[in-house]
């Protein structure tokens, strides 16, 4: 049967995600309050503003469902803002903005710049082969810190852009706006 | 700085790629750096910083220009969201300097007071992505190939009346759905009867909406008109003067962006509803004599 895998619908390009997951056989789900969460296999949580949705997480009473489940071990891929939800530490954020921790690593916020900054490239990732990863950092975290439980798959000018702990893949990118599949299929592969 | 960045900038993915990552939020006008920490505390995904927000521009009258730099770097250092702000229609010497300013998107808007009064700005040359206003989809198409990355709903401005972002939108979306059902020849008449690009005529009809995020802007002043609009398909939200103009800007602010998340949920958008004290007083969009809607083309 398909993979039943939930996308965090608060806000950011939730429509980008789920078409990369259907196009890959996976079944998306929007997921915007507790009872969404029932019967998921996995977590997609999207580009956006992480600001906002650390909000909305504690308004529509998400947070601590999401943070159980991925302490029992549910597969997440976050890009971008779902990058900075799931680290354990962010730099440059919101003094009160909460994070998953499901991966030991150490973002900086917009990192790379403002958005004149924001930049497309082609991304060698060792794991996936060639041709590169056809990837778009918009307005992008960049991570300061990796434990020690972490995979660095890719690199950005020394930064790692794309890492890997268990059952959590994490992205600086946007594979869902270059419908480059290939990183959704690495995350769902692992289910 | 943009010369050391590890790929190619200023690409049409990253410009729209920005509206993409706004989608389904709030785009709140703010006129300082505490309003623009309001907008952040209550979960804005961006703000635009101006010197005054639409209904005082109407109210004040006169020319209304772009804001002082000092006014836009002030707000850029109290949040780390993206911040925005308006040149005026054609005036791309402004758009040259809020570019320099390092803004992350620039609204050539018709709430400002058009420098041109045939050409808008030439957009593609920038870096920064641009977001135009709009009342109908020819009009729309006219902005996406002058380089607009985000469209938005004009409505009326400064009124906090929603009816003419409500007009806009469904224009815009009423024809999206007729093209899609026009066959190769009628699109040829699409194009002329819109004034638009047949290129861009025929991507609508292979896709079924623009080819850049459509937003809506004009008269927003509730959770509830939040959550019409959304219901009518747009994408995310622009509130001007209906944040700040309101009794109690910071729970209106909030019950907005809770509103445009949950906008199919009305027992959401009832309880941030409750007791939000006045909205913004404004006025019958009808009755008023400066149409900022009309201004462009």
């Amino acid at each position: 049967m398909a993979a039943k895998v939930g996308v965090l619908a608060l806000q950011g390009d939730v429509r980008e995600h789920a078409a990369a997951l259907t196009e890959l056989g996976a079944h998306p789900v929007d997921v915007r309050r507790p009872g969404d969460l029932g019967g998921i296999d996995a977590l997609v949580l999207p580009g956006g503003e992480s600001t906002t949705m650390s909000l909305l997480l504690e308004s529509a009473e998400l947070f601590e469902p999401v943070a159980r489940r991925l302490a029992e071990g549910m597969p997440a891929f976050g890009t971008c803002a779902g990058m900075i939800l799931l680290a354990r530490d962010v730099v440059g954020g919101r003094p009160d903005q909460r994070t998953f921790g499901a991966v030991d690593i150490t973002v900086r916020r917009n990192a790379f710049g403002r958005q004149v900054d924001s930049f497309e490239t082609a991304l060698e990732v060792p794991d996936l082969g060639q041709p590169p990863v056809d990837a778009v950092f918009i307005r992008a975290p960049v991570v300061e810190r990796v434990g020690p439980e972490v995979e660095v798959l890719a690199k950005v000018g020394g930064a790692p852009v794309l890492c890997r702990q268990g059952p959590v893949l994490v992205a600086a990118f946007h594979p869902e706006l270059s419908r480059d599949l290939r990183v959704h299929a690495l995350f769902l592969g692992d289910l | 700085m943009a010369s050391d960045t590890p790929g190619t900038t200023g690409t049409d993915r990253v410009k729209r790629g920005l509206a993409e990552m706004l989608r389904g939020g709030v785009i709140m006008d703010v006129v300082d750096a505490d309003q623009a920490r309001i907008a952040e505390d209550a979960g804005a995904v961006a703000v635009m910083a101006l010197e005054r927000v639409p209904a005082d521009i109407r109210r004040d009258g006169g020319v209304a220009r772009m804001s002082d730099p000092a006014l836009i770097e002030g707000i850029k250092a109290a949040v780390t969201i993206p911040v925005m702000a308006k040149a005026r229609i054609g005036h791309f010497a402004e758009a040259q300097v809020l570019e320099s300013l390092g803004v992350d998107y620039i609204d050539e808007s018709e709430v400002l007071t058009p420098a041109d009064e045939l050409h808008h700005i030439d957009k593609w040359p920038f870096t920064v992505p641009f977001v135009c206003g709009a009342t109908n989809l020819g009009e729309a198409l006219r902005r996406i190939s002058e380089g607009a990355a985000m469209i938005r709903s004009k409505g009326e401005a400064g009124t906090g009346d929603v009816s003419h972002a409500v007009r806009h939108l469904r224009l815009i979306r009423g024809d999206i759905r007729r093209i899609t059902m026009a066959d190769a020849a009628e699109l040829y008449g699409w194009a002329k009867t819109l004034q638009a690009p047949v290129g861009l005529v025929r991507e609508i009809a292979e896709t079924a909406k623009l080819p850049v995020p459509l937003f809506c802007a004009g008269g927003i002043a509730t959770p509830a008109d939040a959550a019409l609009v959304m219901q009518l398909g747009a994408e995310a939200v622009f509130v001007g003067s209906g944040i700040f103009k309101s009794e109690n800007p910071r729970a209106t602010a909030g019950a907005i962006v809770e509103a445009t998340t949950h906008h199919t949920d009305a027992a959401i958008v009832a309880k941030v509803s409750r007791g939000l004290g006045g909205a913004m007083r404004g006025q019958d969009a009808g009755s008023v004599d400066l149409r900022l809607a009309e201004r462009g083309w």
